[in-house]
């Protein structure tokens, strides 16, 4: 009787403890569930918020390019027809679409199109000079909050001095979407704009070009030097103490907030050097101090990976130690150097804080065309977009991200690529 | 300019190596000796002798340049008596009239004087420049010619160079971290004549609101970081409560449970994570959990406000996930099989194996991560910034705006910067201070972990 006591006593301990085993396994699976679930999300997120910055809402306007309102004759020279009055034939085309606007209605009608109006109607009119005195229907922009009223990212129904379109306007919005005179297309804008101070037209061009300049700086700047560091660590350096002061001293730069690079980027590079602020060279300099240390350990992987048989051979027919590293081991070593620069390389990218310490958080409302004009930067063209009260900035922003997560996607695809490619096993 | 001096100084290397090269040839051919090494190395010689003074002088002219010329330009400035003049905008004004003639309407008689002297002048440098240039490159092709010849050994005089270039590569890392300490060091310094360390470390009152320019009244501005130490630890703990159970207990079961199949697509799932840019956390914090955070709070009872320590800590601890389970994943792996056998061995079931014996014995490895984990989740910016707010609350609440180191730093150098206030400066304290945790916790963390390898090596 006792024997089998004992024995369902052992039977059910082994079940508890094997219950206990399936609940901490299970544990496990959900905490590897969750995190890859809130990836989903996060990416859920974005493209939901984002997608609908690619296309831009546009409104058919008659103009009427008569002579007399444009204050300009069929044979006026170029110079001339940069001047015309073609804010004048924009407000002509809205008046006559509602002829029986009063004066103050005019001036809501006139927010519903975008500031660019006028550039656009000027625009078609300086490629087709031919068309002054007749009445051509043109595609304008819409203003934002009219974009963003259309895709459903603003709400109607909320009271309206919390709105940005008031009854009126809204109104007007509906007459133009049962004419069939609103339409969305592909938003051009978003690729070939710099920053704005409206939603409408501002675009990710100009902090596109940014990123890729200030890339290119880290490039310049921590490629050679990652190299020579990781070369003569780990195939010229004594073993002596200042060695490895270096060594704790890659370690702990490492580890070092990104933040405080970019206060020594201010306080280092712009109050002591006067380099020129907002420029992405001295983005660029700050970053590739910070993705230095990355790189650094990158490399020194590769380069140990080389078997020492290949530098020994070379030793042995007489070569010197120089040309035996230089000639034999860094070549071979030379995809991997690459694959780690490029990771580095992106992680620069993504990097936003230090790039607000050194001031490229300026409005900068052009592409720049070199390494020492203000310019923004991808990320920090993110942040003042999220930061913006503006509700047409949101889908902007996301957009932007997705960009970026595009352009950070096909570097790491380089990366393994040349990886596959061109690692070697030995 | 820069862009022709560089391609001047390209031409310059390209003909210094030819030069060397068919110099050594006809040296040794002279004197029917032959070369002691092979002539490109007495090319290499030539070439590094026409190249790093040329380096030297392009970049020394690329940094002083603009500020000795403004320097001159100010100096000679013809100041009218009695009128306020601002030297930045001055200069801005300056420059902007030299570049644009066309904006030199309306301008006064003395910044146009002083405009067509900055450009005289900056033609000056240009020429200057560039026959410096040309005359340091002619003088080290002449200095390295002299040596060529044929019983000069150029090969190891040029891997002594190669190695001097080298050490300098390597030291850059020493550079950075004394411009890094150098920097944070003079400028805090700067800030605490102002403004007591005591104060600083210890008063609860931060209000850095200090007028930003002379004559404008304001209350004087008090530097108590306390709220701000705390809303920073706030956030941490928060963001550590969700990344130590989510990321620990994935790479236990990366680790000891899942399939190679498995391990193979989660582990690069997760990497993705941790490549995604921070300022993409803060859009997701600010966009998707923040009113999430709001409404439940509302939910419960709680006024929470749209930006909270909550949002912000919960994205940060998504963040740090992939980090701990990668740096966990490592440790539990680099635990000997061995000691993983002989549990198994006698009796003990895969959990209980984990629980008191994997765990126990990584443990050490795994505090470091977490250590390392702590002072990323310090140093984190941009998601802070966005999701957490910027009022210094001195609160235990999570539901509450509170604002971090980080966000400080931040909120202090947008915009005007003027390094003669000391609101501009707390953010070099305050980055003196991140700089010093970070680094504490860092060495420990280093510390610990190679303690541990040691341990089972």
């Amino acid at each position: 009787m006792n024997n089998s006591v004992a024995k369902e006593k052992i039977v059910s301990l082994r079940k508890k403890r094997s219950l206990e085993d399936m609940r901490f396994k299970y544990y496990g699976f959900t905490a590897m569930c969750l995190s890859l679930a809130v990836l989903v999300f996060l990416l859920y997120t974005i493209f939901s918020k984002g997608y609908t910055a690619f296309q831009k809402t546009i409104v058919l306007l008659e103009v009427d390019y008569n002579q007399d309102v444009l204050k300009l004759t069929p044979d006026s020279s170029d110079e001339e027809m940069e001047k015309g009055k073609f804010f004048r034939v924009k407000k002509q085309a809205i008046e006559n679409f509602f002829p029986d606007l009063s004066k103050s209605d005019i001036k809501l009608v006139k927010k519903l199109f975008s500031i660019n109006a006028d550039n656009e109607i000027k625009d078609y009119f300086l490629d087709n000079p031919e068309v002054i005195n007749t009445k051509q229907q043109i595609w304008v922009t819409a203003h934002s909050d009219v974009d963003q009223l259309l895709k459903g990212n603003s709400r109607r129904d909320v009271p309206e001095d919390r709105r940005k379109l008031n009854d009126i306007q809204l109104s007007y919005v509906d007459q133009l979407v049962e004419e069939n005179r609103v339409k969305q297309v592909f938003n051009n804008f978003f690729f070939t704009k710099a920053d704005s101070r409206h939603p409408e037209i501002a675009g990710v061009a100009g902090s596109f070009m940014g990123s890729l300049f200030t890339l290119f700086t880290v490039f310049i700047l921590s490629f050679p030097i990652a190299i020579g560091a990781s070369v003569y660590l780990e195939e010229f350096a004594p073993k002596n103490r200042i060695t490895e002061l270096i060594e704790v001293n890659i370690s702990n730069l490492a580890a070092v907030p990104s933040i405080v690079f970019g206060l020594l980027g201010l306080g280092v590079l712009l109050n002591v050097f006067g380099l020129p602020r907002s420029t992405p060279l001295v983005g660029g300099s700050v970053l590739a101090l910070m993705t230095l240390p990355t790189i650094i350990i990158a490399c020194r992987a590769s380069l140990k990976a080389v078997p020492p048989s290949i530098k020994e051979g070379a030793l042995a027919v007489g070569a010197t130690k120089t040309q035996a590293v230089f000639h034999h081991v860094v070549p071979l070593a030379l995809p991997g150097t690459l694959t780690g620069t490029i990771i580095g390389l992106a992680q620069a990218l993504g990097e936003t804080a230090p790039l607000i310490m050194i001031g490229m958080i300026a409005f900068i409302p052009n592409i720049p065309t070199g390494l020492t004009e203000p310019s923004a930067a991808l990320p920090v063209q993110i942040y003042l977009w999220v930061e913006s009260a503006e509700r047409g900035f949101q889908e902007k922003s996301a957009a932007a991200i997705m960009v970026i997560l595009i352009f950070l996607f096909m570097m790491n695809a380089i990366a393994v690529f040349l990886r596959n490619r061109f690692e070697r096993k030995w | 300019m820069f862009f022709w001096s560089l391609v001047l100084i390209a031409v310059g290397i390209f003909s210094s190596f030819i030069y060397g090269r068919s110099r050594i040839k006809l040296n040794s051919k002279k004197q029917g000796t032959k070369s002691k090494s092979l002539p490109t190395y007495y090319a290499q010689y030539v070439l590094m002798w026409c190249l790093f003074p040329a380096l030297i002088v392009y970049f020394s002219w690329a940094i002083f340049q603009e500020q000795i010329i403004q320097n001159i330009v100010i100096s000679n400035f013809e100041f009218i008596e009695g009128a306020v003049y601002n030297e930045g905008l001055l200069l801005a004004e300056i420059r902007n009239v030299a570049n644009n003639p066309s904006f030199a309407d309306g301008k006064s008689i003395e910044i146009i004087n002083a405009a067509s002297h900055y450009s005289s002048l900056r033609q000056i440098s240009q020429i200057s420049f560039y026959t410096s240039i040309i005359i340091i490159m002619l003088l080290g092709a002449l200095y390295a010619s002299q040596k060529l010849k044929p019983e000069f050994h150029a090969q190891h005089t040029i891997e002594r160079y190669i190695q001097y270039i080298l050490i300098f590569c390597s030291s850059v890392a020493i550079f950075t971290t004394i411009g890094i300490v150098f920097s944070l060091i003079f400028e805090s310094l700067r800030f605490f004549a102002e403004v007591s360390i005591f104060e600083f470390l210890f008063s609860t009152e931060w209000y850095p609101f200090i007028p930003i320019r002379e004559g404008q009244t304001a209350a004087e501005g008090s530097f108590g970081a306390v709220p701000i130490f705390a809303g920073t630890f706030l956030v941490m703990v928060v963001a550590m409560c969700v990344a130590v159970p989510l990321g620990l207990l994935t790479a236990i079961y990366l680790a000891e449970y899942a399939s190679q199949r498995v391990r193979k697509t989660v582990k690069p799932l997760l990497e993705i994570l941790a490549g995604i840019p921070t300022i993409v956390y803060g859009f997701f914090a600010f966009v998707s959990v923040a009113p999430f955070v709001k409404a439940f709070g509302q939910s419960i009872g709680i006024d929470a406000s749209p930006t909270s320590a909550l949002a912000a800590g919960m994205v940060m601890g998504v963040m740090i996930i992939p980090f701990i389970s990668s740096l966990s994943d490592d440790v539990i792996n680099s635990v000997p099989q061995s000691l993983r056998e002989a549990s198994l061995g006698i009796g003990a079931n895969k959990a209980e194996t984990i629980k008191k014996v994997i765990l126990p014995a990584a443990l050490p490895g795994i505090v470091g991560a977490f250590l390392l984990a702590i002072s990323r989740a310090i140093g984190e910016t941009m998601i802070v910034v966005v999701a957490a707010g910027t009022a210094p609350n001195l609160t235990g609440n999570p539901f509450e705006n509170v604002t971090t180191v980080t966000v400080q730093i931040v909120v202090a150098l947008i915009g005007d910067q003027e390094f003669d206030n000391p609101r501009t400066l707390s953010a070099f304290a305050l980055g003196l201070v991140l700089f010093v945790i970070t680094l504490f916790l860092n060495i420990i963390a280093l510390q610990i972990v190679k303690r541990y390898r040691e341990r089972y090596e």
